[in-house]
């Protein structure tokens, strides 16, 4: 293993992006930042721009409007980039599969490296997730 | 001969890797004794590290509507700048006799110079956020410049000479210049200059993580990013340490001394980190208003109070 990968999995910076969630999935991905769970621990911070990004974790199902907005954020997205989808939405479209300006969960679009389940999903389940998608490096 | 022992001045000893490596420790401190306030653990010391090396690894982006030579180049005049700063400030601290005449206004000035080749960095991406984040770093270099020139005249008066090694001999004779009362005044001021310069938490306006997302590095990625991260870590060290030769008597790295030498530098970190903690961000036209209204009044008064001889 290389020492650039190795570094990667000790700082893995996150850049969130909503593609169309009710909201509580970005509920739970706040409380996992919050000093409770301290993620800081693990190098794991939240960054403003996608540009500093490592992990890019995506919730909600895809709409219509935001597609073009997701694949570019993907395409600006400094290589290698990991993507986490977070929620049921996310990974299937959930209750939102009928819906008339849905077009299907993220893996339709983007490469996806991790599935969280839930409805939302607890903070130890996200942080799990950001782990398993570390150990596939 | 002469040549080869000021590369290695630059490059190794007081210089690059010396600087870079503590600088680095300097911003796991912020980061520990923030953690420490919130009540959480915080990231292990090698994590700045770990970060550098990583983003050294990662891919390096130039937008599409950016001057390319200016954006790649910026960051690496910024950090020269830095370095070359921190080795004049070491050179003065460890062997006095290597200072020279004016050397305290040099250092001042050389230390404006990353906070120029980000503006001019963050105008050649072509991101309107990160002409926004320069727009307002440029203000900020404004405001603070006239406090932090002012109180440094303060100890220049009282030490007679604007050389390091007047500064800090006089020190050494008739007590530290942050033992009288205009020096005190002065290191006030110099404290809050010190915030604006390294860019954190009341000033971090040029950055503002949160309507800026990132400000004034929000197209740097990858080994450039590292760069100008690597710059704000030196900044963070060397303009403390400048604090300290100003006003609190120096380095020195003999016998006992070494302690109080480190205990003085951890002190104005610490200061630094808690002043940070406990404030939100200001306006810009707040920040404007605070440097040119409070704190150029108080530099003057201090100024005043050392010409009577207080």
């Amino acid at each position: 293993m290389s020492l650039t990968l190795k570094a990667l999995k000790k700082s893995p910076w996150v850049f969130h992006v909503n593609t169309g969630a009710c909201n509580n999935c970005d509920i739970e991905i706040l409380d996992a930042l919050t000093p409770r769970f301290d993620v800081e621990r693990f190098g794991i911070v939240l960054v403003g721009s996608i540009r500093h990004a490592d992990v890019l974790l995506i919730s909600g199902p895809v709409s219509r409007n935001i597609l073009p907005r997701l694949k570019r954020l993907y395409d600006a997205a400094p290589k290698p980039i990991k993507v986490i989808v977070v929620g049921a939405c996310g990974c299937t479209c959930g209750i939102f599969k009928d819906g008339y300006n849905i077009i299907g969960p993220v893996d339709k679009h983007i490469p996806v490296d991790a599935y969280v389940p839930g409805c939302p999903p607890k903070p130890e389940t996200l942080i799990a997730g950001v782990v398993k998608v570390l150990s596939t490096l | 001969m002469d040549a080869a022992r000021y590369l290695i001045d630059y490059l190794i000893f007081p210089g690059f890797l010396f600087t870079a490596v503590v600088g680095l420790l300097t911003t796991w401190v912020d980061r520990k004794v923030t953690a420490r306030v919130h009540w959480r653990v915080g990231p292990p010391w090698y994590q700045p590290f770990a970060d550098t090396v990583k983003l050294l690894g990662k891919e390096v982006i130039v937008p599409a509507g950016a001057r390319k030579t200016g954006f790649l180049l910026m960051p690496v005049v910024g950090l020269a700048a830095a370095t070359l700063a921190s080795t004049i400030l070491w050179k003065a601290n460890l062997d006095p006799g290597s200072s020279f005449i004016g050397d305290s206004i040099v250092v001042l000035y050389i230390m404006t110079i990353p906070a120029i080749a980000m503006i001019l960095g963050a105008s050649a991406s072509g991101n309107p956020l990160a002409i926004l984040g320069g727009a307002r770093e440029m203000k900020l270099l404004f405001a603070y410049e006239l406090p932090l020139v002012i109180a440094m005249l303060t100890t220049v008066y009282k030490a007679g000479s604007f050389s390091f090694e007047n500064i800090l001999g006089m020190q050494a004779a008739s007590g530290q210049f942050l033992g009288s009362f205009s020096g005190t005044l002065a290191f006030i001021v110099a404290i809050f200059c010190a915030q604006a310069k390294c860019s954190i938490l009341p000033f971090d306006i040029a950055e503002a993580e949160t309507e800026l997302a990132g400000g004034a590095h929000i197209e740097y990625s990858g080994a450039p990013y590292a760069v100008v991260r690597l710059n704000m870590a030196i900044m963070f060290f060397i303009v403390p340490v400048f604090i300290v030769t100003m006003f609190w008597g120096g380095f020195t790295f003999v016998g006992w001394k070494i302690l109080t030498s480190i205990l003085k530098y951890v002190a104005i970190i610490v200061i630094m980190v808690l002043i940070k903690n406990t404030n939100p961000r200001v306006r810009i036209d707040q920040a404007v208003r605070f440097f040119w209204g409070p704190m150029l009044v108080l530099s003057i008064i201090a100024l005043i109070l050392a010409v009577l001889g207080y």
